[in-house]
């Protein structure tokens, strides 16, 4: 429906007679300008015009199976779960789901899977990832994650690494997940630009983007930085003072360039303003005088009428509008711009608590929102903070202690995190814990209950769907089944919960990717076989 | 990240790396004895226990389901605990008399979790070296004389952490160079060394697999040429040791040291484990062991699975990493999920580790996958429990049976579900605290 709006939107947008920016006009003014070919319009700054936008995702997609699945406890990813449902898919979307078998006539060409025993989910996301960018087989020539010959490398982006190859991409959506988003390393305060994607066989990183998912930015608190530049490179930074102090100087510099921007903009509407009206000016000089000719002709001597208009001179016609070039290209800056504006969604690599509290000061003082931290270990420690400022915590269920900054962390991160009302998020940042997320969510979970915190399986999935949809802006096409979302689901052999459960079928925008019965061909041109 | 962090220090984290070693659950065939019967023995002399030397209050665990005491789970069992070992296993109620009785109806039972590839107790923070004690300071090849248990230290908040999961033992291991040194066995008990230990030179651990090779100085054809060499200079100090005091043999590379332990392992008095994963240096290792007659284990042993006959027909026991799965080095493209399976299944005895030493508590989860992928669920339990006494040689350890040390984990349920908890847990037959650093923060912060 949120698609069908927009696209309304953008009908009425285009259809109307907006004026130009910068200046009211009357009717006579517009018809006036109306009849000169119209300057081209002010370019918009670069981070804004890279965006994705949501009318980037397709509405549906033609390859997909239908697929009536019936039977099946149903974990929605919201919360709730139905403990005998349907799910129906059709043309790569969710067309209908609910309690009890469903249509009694199924779609004509519908696959039909009865499930009794089995539990169905969306598909799983994973927020922390560096598959394709520290791909399999690990070899020095596969170090594609970490552009560590600077601190801060904000214009680097993984989409330009991604190596769509890496085998533990197809291991991945084997153990049901479907969406990751690929990050670079944490050795730099400023890492680069993170780029979400879709699980499937590809040639090139770009067919595995997720269309109209917004960019991420991935920067890293504490120990890296410091460690990899101020000991190993002996250049800024070599403390945490330093880290702050360099993020710092590189926001003021991008919100330099947001205002170096603004500040062109106006002054080329100004002179777009001036410089139109001097042309209304001409054009109704102009105007006035051939009315004056006009008139000569049905003078009694309309050559001397007209030789004495000729002392009023030929109305001037206006220079052609000369364009300033807007602030030079800046990738680097761009990129923080996109974080300033809230249009790339920061991502912050974050143990400690005071690490990540230093961070939030940071953003209020520049200007950004952080919209998840990852590692988090210490979330716990200030989970109420977190969720008020409703920031995502993307962690571990039981990683700590190697390194001093990971020293406290405790199984019941999530469950803590969850019960204060944040969002919990199950992350990886491994490329072997990526197949077997659900465990991880699972043993969050159980540390939580046996903590006697209150909690429900449906309240661990989420850990596993709906928040990390949220944290990277992919809510509205993933992350619940709902009516109307991307079919990417998958068919658990029992509860998801359990460390025996394996995902029996998952499928990606309708599209089986991988069914146990039937395994499929390594996806990766390193595993061909002779 | 966290393990490209520990690889980038020099040395840091081998294991972490390398080894995430899975166990496996010993099979019938060349598995330890199963020690029912000789438990239900024990619980008749357990009547007559004033004649065995076992004194101290008797404690009976009555009514929960014992796995790994044989084949099948025996239900409502009656376990007796005196002192330091179990006095008698079996299902007469009578056994208990006059004892301390645990009703633990509806639990499971097991002997503790063994993860034999740790460095729990020899490192705080990997990323802080004055932290670590475990490897060589001078990061040369051949340090066979470095033991872990000269650096072990029982209060190390890893210990508790460790245990709360059931895990009563772990091996430490040292993790640096070609010939890394001796493990220690260490339950996850004691205030001081000499009472967690359960030995002082477990075995010597040989560095063979990928990461180790691929951060130290030797490749897998140079690592063997050294080894080889080491080998001949200890069989040269073992026959003329005489002479060596009187400087009248050859220059040998290794120092005297390093000379005595690799003679005990000539000997076959002390196990060597070949940390090994390629399945044609797997075979190398066969070669070696079976020309110097060394009682070799292979740990790790991703591509164990392709030359499984081979290590059964040896009677070379692995211990295995069960996450491992696909190409994850240029050199060892064949790593399978279900190896431990397999292995199991051609007659080899399989132990299992976490590969992890601050997170080696999730060996339950690693044995559970183990069994999603084919491994028998009472062979998964086996390999983290009789297994590895039974490759170390180590009698005391490893199976719930009468004279055994009492090592023992109360379960909720199936100790490899991850909903499952250990709620209490005896080491050498204390009943110990499953408290840790970690449930201490949680409750200051709940």
């Amino acid at each position: 429906m949120i698609r069908r709006a927009l696209s309304l939107a953008v009908l009425v947008a285009s259809s109307s007679c907006l004026p130009a920016p910068g200046s009211s006009k009357t009717a006579d003014e517009a018809s006036l300008a109306a009849s000169r070919p119209p300057l081209p319009p002010l370019a918009s700054p670069p981070w804004r015009a890279e965006s994705p936008q949501p009318s980037d995702h397709p509405a549906t997609n033609d390859a997909a199976v239908t697929l009536l699945l019936r039977g099946a406890r149903l974990l929605l990813g919201n919360g709730k779960e139905i403990a005998n449902g349907h799910l129906l898919l059709i043309k790569g979307r969710i067309a209908a789901l609910g309690e009890g078998p469903g249509p009694a006539s199924p779609p004509e060409g519908a696959y039909v899977l009865d499930l009794a025993g089995k539990t169905v989910t969306p598909g799983l996301i994973d927020t922390h990832s560096h598959m394709g960018v520290f791909p399999m087989p690990a070899a020095l020539a596969h170090d594609d994650g970490n552009e560590l010959v600077a601190a801060t490398t904000p214009g680097v982006r993984t989409v330009d690494a991604i190596w769509p190859f890496d085998p533990a991409l197809q291991r991945a959506l084997e153990g049901g997940t479907t969406t990751v988003q690929i990050l670079p390393g944490s050795a730099n305060l400023i890492g680069g630009r993170a780029t979400t994607i879709k699980l499937k066989p590809a040639q090139t990183a770009r067919e595995l983007v997720f269309p109209g998912a917004p960019h991420g930015l991935k920067m890293a608190c504490g120990e890296n930085p410091k460690r990899v530049h101020g000991r190993g490179r002996r250049v800024a930074p070599a403390t945490r003072m330093g880290n702050l102090a360099v993020q710092r100087a590189a926001f003021l510099k991008a919100r330099r360039l947001i205002d170096e921007w603004a500040q062109w903009a106006t002054s080329e509407n100004e002179r777009r303003a001036t410089w139109e009206k001097r042309a209304i000016e001409a054009t109704r000089k102009s105007e006035k005088l051939a009315a004056k000719r006009e008139a000569c002709q049905s003078r009694p001597e309309p050559d001397r009428c007209l030789s004495a208009l000729q002392g009023a001179g030929a109305a001037p016609s206006p220079e052609p509008f000369e364009p300033k070039l807007p602030p030079a290209r800046d990738v680097d800056s761009e990129a923080l711009a996109a974080v300033l504006e809230g249009l790339s969604l920061l991502h912050v690599h974050c143990y400690r608590s005071d690490d990540m509290s230093a961070m939030m000061g940071l953003g209020d003082e520049v200007g950004f929102k952080v919209t998840s931290f990852h590692h988090a270990l210490e979330a716990y420690k200030i989970r109420d903070d977190l969720a008020r400022r409703k920031i995502s915590v993307s962690t571990w269920a039981d990683w700590f202690g190697f390194k001093l900054e990971a020293n406290d962390g405790i199984p019941e991160n999530l469950a803590l995190v969850h019960a204060a009302g944040g969002d919990a998020i199950v992350h990886t940042d491994s490329s072997e814990g990526v197949r077997r997320m659900n465990q991880e969510a699972a043993k969050g979970l159980w540390s939580g209950k046996h903590a006697g915190l209150a909690l429900t399986e449906a309240d661990a999935i989420r850990w596993l769907t709906e928040n990390p949809a949220r944290a990277l802006g992919v809510e509205r096409w993933v992350g619940t089944l709902e009516v109307g979302k991307d079919a990417d689901v998958v068919v658990w052999s029992g509860n998801p919960f359990s460390v025996y459960a394996r995902a029996e079928l998952v499928l990606v925008d309708g599209e089986v990717r991988h069914d146990a019965a039937s395994p499929s061909k390594p996806w990766s041109d390193y595993e061909v076989q002779p | 990240m966290k393990r490209r962090e520990l690889l980038g220090l020099a040395g840091a984290g081998l294991l972490t790396w390398t080894t995430g070693a899975e166990a496996q659950p010993g099979p019938t065939k060349g598995a330890p004895k199963v020690r029912a019967k000789g438990g239900t023995k024990g619980a008749k002399k357990a009547d007559t226990s004033g004649e065995d030397e076992p004194s101290g209050p008797r404690v009976a665990l009555v009514g929960a389901t014992l796995l790994g005491a044989s084949e099948r789970p025996l239900e409502r069992a009656v376990i007796v605990l005196q002192g330091e070992r179990i006095a008698s296993v079996g299902t007469d109620v009578s056994a208990a008399a006059g004892a301390t009785t645990l009703d633990l109806a509806g639990k499971v039972i097991t002997a503790g979790f063994v993860d034999p590839l740790t460095r729990v107790g020899v490192t705080e923070i990997d990323l802080e070296d004055r932290s670590r004690d475990d490897a060589h300071s001078s990061g040369r090849a051949i340090a066979a004389s470095f033991a872990a248990a000269d650096g072990y230290d029982p209060s190390s908040p890893l210990v508790a952490i460790t245990r709360r999961e059931g895990i009563t033992s772990v091996g430490v291991v040292p993790v640096s160079g070609l010939v890394t040194g001796q493990s220690a066995w260490a339950d996850l008990d004691g205030d001081v060394p000499a009472r967690a230990l359960g030995s002082r030179s477990l075995a010597l651990h040989v560095l063979l697999d990928d990461y180790a090779i691929g951060s130290g100085p030797v490749n897998h054809a140079t690592a063997l040429h050294l080894l080889r060499e080491l080998f001949d200079d200890a069989e040269a100090y073992r026959s003329k040791r005489g002479d060596y005091e009187k400087r009248q043999v050859r220059d040998l590379g290794a120092s005297r040291g390093d000379l005595e332990v690799v003679t005990r392992a000539l000997d076959g008095k002390l196990p060597v484990v070949f940390h090994v994963d390629r399945a044609s240096d797997i075979l190398n290792v066969l070669e070696l062991a079976r020309s110097r007659r060394l009682r070799a284990v292979v740990a790790s042993a991703a591509e164990g699975w392709k030359v499984a006959g081979a290590l059964a027909a040896a009677k070379v026991p692995a211990i295995v990493y069960p996450l491992d799965e696909g190409p994850r080095d240029l050199l060892v493209r064949g790593a399978r999920e279900d190896n431990a399976a397999r292995l199991h299944k051609a007659g080899v005895v399989v132990a299992m580790s976490s590969g992890e030493s601050h997170n080696a508590r999730k060996l339950r989860q690693v044995a559970g996958n183990a069994v999603r992928a084919g491994l028998p669920h009472a062979a998964a339990i086996a390999a983290l429990t009789r297994a590895p006494a039974h490759i170390f040689g180590l009698g005391d350890y490893g199976a719930p049976a009468a004279k055994q040390l009492a090592n023992l984990a109360v379960w909720s349920g199936d100790p490899l579900e991850l909903s499952t908890r250990c709620e209490r847990l005896f080491i050498r037959g204390r009943e110990v605290s499953l408290r840790s650093r970690q449930t201490a923060l949680f409750e200051k912060y709940r």
